[in-house]
C-alpha cells in the first residue's frame, strides 16, 4: 500500500513535470529525443548492416563446409593427393572428400571466381545442399571442362547454361563450359563447382589437392582427432574446425566492426550529454516548481524518480524511434550502397536485412539507459535540494555547486593515462577505449575549474559588454560545464579522429610511394590462384625496347596456423643489406642472418599475431620442406592484416624451383610514354585484361580514393556526433538566454542598447566556443595519441606515424566558433523578442 | 505646485493594450518639476507600470507626447532613447535585478561602465555611493549571498551612481518587510536630495507614498491628485 502510494506520488510528479516540459519547451525536448534517436539509429544500422553481411558469410561458409568435422587446408598450389588416401583410411574418419578450392583467374576486369572442385559422390555426403541442387545426374559434372555456376556468379559474369567461361591458367587462356546455373538459395555468393578430376586436369594441378573435408565417426572426439591429424600433416598444411572456418570473417572484421560500433556509441554518449544538459537546465528552470512539489508532499525519492522517469521517457522515445530509423537506414544502405561500410572484407553481394527483436530491444534498452544516466545527476541534485531553497528566487549557479569538481576529474585523467598502457584484451583494445572514456569524463569534470581559471585571468577592459560577458562566464562556470559538455566531447573526438585518419593517410601515402617506385605496376587478377607469368613471359617483358628495367614478384598464400587466415609470402628482388631501400622497415635485426639461414622480413601484423621478433627464426613450409628463415626485420604493411612475409626471390626460387610470377614493377626508358609502355607490355603477353597494368602514380591515387571511401563512414558518424553536440550548445544557449531574459530586460532598462546585449551574448558565445575549441583541440590531440598508438595498433596490428592536419582543424575550429556564436546570438535574439519590460517583472 | 521648470511633461497620452480594447491610460496629463519626488498609487492593473515604461521610453504611447526637458521621446529612435535613458534615468525594481555573477561594486558600476566613465572616477563615485548607502563593506561580495534589504540598497546605489535627472522606482519596497522598507525609503529620499534628482515612485503602500512630495492616484486611465489623508483611506 505504501509502495503503491510512493509510485502514485512519483507518477503524479512525473506527469506534471513532463506535461509542463512538453508544453513549454517542445523543441528542446524534440532535439534531445532526436539526439538519442540518432545515436541508437547509427548503432543499430551499423549492427544490422554488419549482421547482414556476416549472416551471409556464415550461410556461404556453412554451404561450403557442409557436414565436415575437420577441414584440411593447404596452399593454393596444393599438396599431394596421397594425403587424402591416408586420411580417408584413418579408422576414426567415416567420410572424406577431396577438394580443390581456388580463386580462378578470369580475363577482363572481373574479380577472381571462387571455385570448389569436388568428388560428386563423396561430396554428396558432406556438402548435401550444394550437391542436392545439381540434381540426380551428378555425372554431368564429369564432362571435360564442365562447370556449374551459382546464380550470383552467372549474373556477375553475364553467363547462362551452355555458355563458355574463359579463364587464365598458368600463362595462357582456357575455357570452361557452363552446364548449369544453381538457384539463389543454394549459395548466395559467386561460386563455380567442378568435378575434382576435371579441375585437376583443366587447371594443371594433376595429383594435387588443397583441401580435404573429413567427417569423424560417431563417438569420436573431434578435437583429439584434429590434433592427431594435425601432428602428421606435411608442412604448410593445417587442420581446422568448421567453427574456425565460419568464424574467420567474424574474426577478420571484428576490430573494424568494434570501431564502428564505438563510433556509434560515441554519438549515443554525446546524446547522453545532451540529455544531461537538457535535464540539468530543465531542473534549474523549474527549481521553484520542484520546490513547490516537495512542499506539497512529494518526497525526495518520488521527485528523483519523476525526474529520472523524464529522462527515461526521453530515452525510450528516442531509442524506439532510433531503432526504427536504424532498420530503415540499414535497409537503404544494403539496397543502394552494399554491406561493406568501407571494409571490403565485409562486402557480401546478396546480404539480406534481418531485424530480430532481441538485439533491437537491447539497443532500445541501451539508449534508454544512457538517457537515464544523463538524467541521474540533475535528478539527484534536484531531490537533494531543500524545498525552501529551491523556491527562493536567485541565480541558478549555487544549485550546481555540488557537481563533481577538479579532484575526480584529475583522478579520471590519471586512470585514463594508466589504462592507455595496458595490452589488448582478446585482441581488442578494450583498455584503450576505457582510457578514452576516462579521459573524456575527467576532462568534462575539469571544465568548471578551467573556465574559472581562464576567465579569471581576463583583465577589465572598461567596456561594459565585454566585461559583463566575461563576468557572466566567470560566475556561471558550472552551468557552462552543462552547456559545453556535449560539444567538447564530440569536438575532441572529431579532432582525435581527424588526426588519426590524417596520420593514417599520410603514413599510407608514404608507404605507397615507398612500395610503388616503378612507372608501371603489373599483376594478374588480384587474389587469384590459377594465373601466373611464365619465365618466358617475364623475359619477353624485360626484353621490350620500351622497358628500362623490370622486377617480378611471386605472391602466394601460406598457412602458418589452422586457427588463423593464411599469410602472404612475397618473393621479390631484394638486396638483404639494403632492405630499407625497398621496404618500409620499422625495425631491423641487430645482427645479419647467420650463415645458411635465409633472411625474411615480416609485417607488423605477423609480428603481433604470431609473436615473431627481429632475430628470431621462422619455420616456413616452402617446396617440399620446411625452410629455416631468419627474421631480419619488421616492415609496415597496410594491405594484409592477416600478415605477410617478404623474402628474396632468388632464395624463394632456390627453395621451391618456382620461377613463375604474378606481380611485377616496370620502369620505362626515357621518352617512352606510359601508354606506349602499357601497350607494348600488353601486346607481348596476349592474355587480355586479366593482366592488370596501372601506373604507379595512378595506383597511388586510386588507393587513396579507396582509403578515403573507407573512412567516409567514420567522418559521417563523427560529423553527426558534432552536429548533436551543436544541438546541445543550441539547447543550452536557448535555455540560458531564456533564463536570463530578466537580466536582459534590466540591462535594457539601464541603458544597454539592444545590439549591446546581443553583442554581449555573442562575446559570451565566442569566448565559450573558443575556450571549448582550444580545450577540444588539446583533449582531441591527447585522445588521438591513444587512437594512433593504442587503439589502431591493437585493433589492426599496424603502426602509423602521427601527423596533425592543422589546416582542416583550423577550418573546423572556425566553423564551430562561428556556429556557436551564431547559436548564442540566435538564442539571445529569441529571448530578447520576449518583452523586456515584462521580463524585469518576473521574479528570478 | 513646484516653481521649477518641468523636467517631464506627459501631454494627453493614451495607451491601449489592444487596438479595440479600453484605454489603460486615457489622455493622461502630468508635469514633473526638476527635483520633485512624486508617488503614484493605483490598483493592480490600473496602468502604473505602463506609465513608467512610457516615461522611460521603453514603450510608446498610442497618442500624445512624452516630453523630457522639452524633447519629445517619439522623435528619438530606439538607440537614441536608450542612450538618453542610460544617462538620464535610474531604475529601482521590486525584484532588485542585481546581476548574481557580478560583485556588488561591479553591479553598482554598471551604468558608469555603459557611459564609459573611466576607472578612477568610476571607482570614486561607486565607493562614495556605497558608503552613502551604508553598504561599502559589501563591495567585493556577490549578490547571491545578500538579503533583500541589502539588494535594494545596491539597486538604489546603482540607480543614482551616474547622477540621473530622474529615478523611476517601481514598487521598490514590495519585497521587503515594513522596517526594512522604511529604511530603504528613507535612504532613497536622502539620496535623491543629495543628488538633486527627480523621482517617480510607483507603489501600493501608503507609507511609501507618504515619503514623496506629491501623491497622485491613477484611476480610469487618468491621474488624480490626492492628499496623504485621502491616500491613507484608499483601498
Amino acid at each position: 500500500m505504501i509502495r503503491a502510494d510512493r509510485i502514485q506520488g512519483a507518477w503524479i510528479a512525473w506527469r506534471a513535470l513532463t506535461r509542463s516540459q512538453l508544453r513549454e519547451h517542445p523543441l528542446q525536448l524534440l532535439a534531445t529525443i532526436a539526439a538519442i534517436a540518432l545515436g541508437v539509429a547509427l548503432g543499430s544500422a551499423v549492427y544490422l548492416v554488419n549482421g547482414a553481411a556476416l549472416e551471409e558469410f556464415d550461410q556461404a561458409t556453412r554451404r561450403l563446409v557442409g557436414a565436415a568435422d575437420i577441414v584440411i587446408r593447404g596452399p593454393p598450389e596444393g599438396f599431394d593427393e596421397a594425403l587424402f588416401v591416408s586420411l580417408a583410411r584413418q579408422p576414426a574418419v567415416s567420410a572424406a572428400s577431396p577438394l580443390l578450392e581456388l580463386e580462378l583467374t578470369l580475363p577482363g576486369a572481373h574479380p577472381p571466381l571462387k571455385l570448389l572442385a569436388l568428388d560428386p559422390f563423396r561430396a554428396a555426403a558432406l556438402q548435401p545442399v550444394l550437391m542436392g541442387e545439381i540434381g540426380p545426374d551428378i555425372t554431368r559434372l564429369f564432362a571435360r571442362d564442365a562447370i556449374v555456376l551459382s546464380r550470383a556468379a552467372a549474373q556477375e559474369l553475364g553467363l547462362r547454361r551452355g555458355d563458355a567461361l574463359p579463364i587464365i591458367v598458368g600463362a595462357g587462356p582456357k575455357s570452361l563450359q557452363v552446364i548449369d546455373v544453381l538457384s539463389d538459395s543454394v549459395y548466395p555468393e559467386p561460386l563455380g563447382i567442378m568435378d575434382i578430376a576435371s579441375a585437376q586436369w583443366s587447371l594443371e594441378r594433376i595429383g594435387r589437392l588443397n583441401r580435404i573435408d573429413l567427417r569423424a565417426r560417431p563417438g569420436t572426439s573431434v578435437p583429439a582427432l584434429r590434433s592427431q591429424i594435425a601432428a602428421a600433416l606435411p608442412a604448410g598444411v593445417v587442420a581446422v574446425t568448421p567453427a574456425i572456418e565460419r568464424g574467420r570473417a567474424l574474426t577478420a572484421t571484428r576490430a573494424y566492426r568494434v570501431n564502428l560500433n564505438m563510433l556509434a556509441l560515441v554519438t549515443l554518449l554525446t546524446g547522453a550529454f545532451l540529455v544531461f544538459s537538457t535535464q540539468s537546465l530543465a531542473v534549474l528552470r523549474r527549481r521553484e516548481a520542484l520546490g513547490l512539489l516537495r512542499a506539497l508532499g512529494v518526497t525526495r525519492s518520488q521527485l528523483q524518480c519523476a525526474l529520472l522517469g523524464e529522462g527515461a521517457a526521453i530515452g525510450a522515445a528516442g531509442s524506439v524511434l532510433g531503432a526504427l530509423l536504424g532498420a530503415v537506414v540499414a535497409a537503404l544502405v544494403l539496397r543502394y550502397l552494399g554491406s561493406d561500410l568501407g571494409n571490403r572484407a565485409l562486402a557480401a553481394m546478396s546480404a539480406v536485412l534481418v531485424v530480430r527483436p532481441w538485439p533491437m530491444a537491447v539497443f532500445v534498452l541501451v539508449g534508454t539507459g544512457v538517457a537515464c544516466l544523463g538524467a541521474w545527476i540533475p535528478a539527484s541534485e534536484a531531490a537533494r535540494r531543500a524545498p525552501a531553497l529551491a523556491m527562493k528566487a536567485g541565480d541558478a549557479e549555487p544549485a550546481l555547486t555540488r557537481l563533481p569538481t577538479a579532484s575526480p576529474g584529475l583522478a579520471l585523467i590519471a586512470a585514463g593515462a594508466v589504462l592507455a598502457w595496458l595490452p589488448p584484451l582478446g585482441g581488442l583494445p578494450v583498455a584503450g577505449y576505457l582510457a578514452i572514456a576516462a579521459l573524456l569524463a575527467g576532462a568534462v569534470l575539469l571544465i568548471p575549474t578551467l573556465m574559472q581559471w581562464a576567465t579569471g585571468a581576463a583583465r577589465r577592459s572598461g567596456r561594459a559588454t565585454l566585461d559583463t560577458a566575461v563576468a557572466q562566464l566567470q560566475g556561471s562556470a558550472a552551468i557552462s560545464t552543462i552547456s559545453l559538455a556535449a560539444i567538447i566531447v564530440s569536438f575532441s573526438l572529431m579532432v582525435a579522429m581527424a588526426i588519426m585518419v590524417h596520420s593514417f593517410r599520410s603514413s599510407f601515402d608514404l608507404w605507397l610511394v615507398k612500395l610503388l617506385p616503378a612507372d608501371l605496376q603489373l599483376r594478374l587478377s588480384f587474389g587469384s590462384d590459377t594465373g601466373t607469368l611464365s619465365v618466358d613471359q617475364q623475359s619477353r617483358i624485360a626484353g621490350l625496347p620500351e622497358v628500362a628495367r623490370a622486377e617480378f614478384r611471386r605472391v602466394r598464400q601460406i598457412w602458418l596456423h589452422g586457427d588463423r587466415e593464411p599469410v602472404a609470402l612475397i618473393a621479390r628482388a631484394l638486396n638483404p643489406r639494403h632492405a630499407a631501400d625497398t621496404l618500409p622497415l620499422v625495425r631491423a635485426a641487430r645482427q645479419d642472418a647467420p650463415a645458411g639461414a635465409q633472411p625474411a622480413w615480416i609485417s607488423e601484423s605477423l609480428q603481433d599475431l604470431y609473436g615473431y621478433r627481429p632475430g628470431d627464426r621462422l619455420q616456413l613450409p616452402l617446396g617440399a620442406r620446411v625452410q629455416d628463415l631468419f627474421v631480419a626485420g619488421v616492415w609496415r604493411d597496410y594491405v594484409r592484416p592477416e600478415g605477410a612475409i617478404v623474402m628474396a626471390r632468388a632464395d624463394y626460387i632456390a627453395d621451391t624451383g618456382d620461377r613463375s610470377a604474378n606481380e611485377g614493377a616496370i620502369w620505362r626508358r626515357p621518352h617512352i610514354s606510359s601508354a606506349a609502355l602499357e601497350a607494348a607490355v600488353r601486346a607481348s603477353l596476349n592474355i587480355g585484361d586479366a593482366l592488370e597494368l596501372i601506373g604507379g602514380e595512378q595506383l597511388r591515387e586510386r588507393s587513396l580514393v579507396l582509403f578515403d571511401r573507407a573512412f567516409a563512414i567514420t567522418y559521417a558518424l563523427e560529423g553527426i556526433a558534432v552536429a548533436i553536440g551543436l544541438i546541445g550548445v543550441s539547447v543550452a544557449a536557448s535555455s540560458s538566454a531564456l533564463a536570463r531574459r530578466a537580466q536582459f530586460g534590466m540591462l535594457r532598462h539601464i541603458g544597454m542598447l539592444r545590439r549591446q546585449v546581443l553583442g554581449m551574448l555573442a562575446i559570451e558565445g565566442v569566448i565559450m566556443s573558443t575556450l571549448s575549441v582550444i580545450y577540444g583541440l588539446l583533449l582531441g590531440t591527447a585522445l588521438s595519441l591513444i587512437l594512433v598508438y593504442v587503439i589502431n595498433r591493437q585493433s589492426f596490428n599496424w603502426s602509423i606515424d602521427l601527423a596533425v592536419p592543422w589546416p582542416q582543424l583550423g577550418v573546423l575550429s572556425a566553423i564551430l566558433i562561428t556556429a556557436s556564436a551564431l547559436t548564442a546570438l540566435w538564442s539571445g535574439r529569441a529571448a530578447m523578442s520576449q518583452d523586456a519590460l515584462r521580463a524585469v517583472r518576473e521574479d528570478w | 505646485m513646484s516653481i521649477n521648470p518641468p523636467l517631464l511633461v506627459l501631454d494627453e497620452i493614451t495607451k491601449r493594450y489592444r487596438p479595440e480594447g479600453a484605454a489603460v491610460l486615457d489622455r493622461l496629463r502630468l508635469q514633473l518639476a526638476a527635483g520633485e519626488y512624486l508617488a503614484i498609487m493605483g490598483e493592480s492593473g490600473s496602468g502604473k507600470s505602463t506609465l513608467l515604461n512610457l516615461i522611460a521610453g521603453l514603450d510608446r504611447p498610442d497618442s500624445g507626447r512624452v516630453l523630457v526637458e522639452g524633447v519629445d521621446l517619439a522623435t528619438l529612435d530606439d538607440d537614441a532613447v536608450t542612450r538618453w535613458r542610460r544617462a538620464s534615468i535610474g531604475f529601482v525594481f521590486q525584484a532588485f535585478h542585481i546581476l548574481p555573477y557580478l560583485t556588488v561594486l561591479q553591479n553598482v558600476a554598471l551604468p558608469l561602465d555603459l557611459l564609459g566613465v573611466r576607472d578612477r572616477e568610476r571607482q570614486q563615485r561607486v565607493l562614495q555611493l556605497l558608503e552613502a548607502c551604508d553598504i561599502a563593506a559589501l563591495a567585493p561580495r556577490y549578490a547571491r549571498d545578500l538579503s533583500g534589504g541589502e539588494l535594494q540598497r545596491i539597486a538604489i546605489a546603482r540607480a543614482l551612481v551616474h547622477r540621473p535627472r530622474l529615478v523611476l522606482a517601481d514598487e521598490p519596497t514590495g519585497n521587503l518587510d515594513a522596517r526594512t522598507a522604511q529604511q530603504i525609503l528613507r535612504l532613497l529620499r536622502e539620496q535623491l536630495q543629495m543628488n538633486a534628482a527627480s523621482a517617480i515612485l510607483i507603489t501600493h503602500s501608503v507609507a511609501a507614498a507618504r515619503t514623496a512630495d506629491r501623491i497622485l492616484q491613477l484611476q480610469a486611465g487618468q491621474l488624480h491628485a490626492v492628499t496623504a489623508v485621502a491616500a491613507a483611506q484608499s483601498p
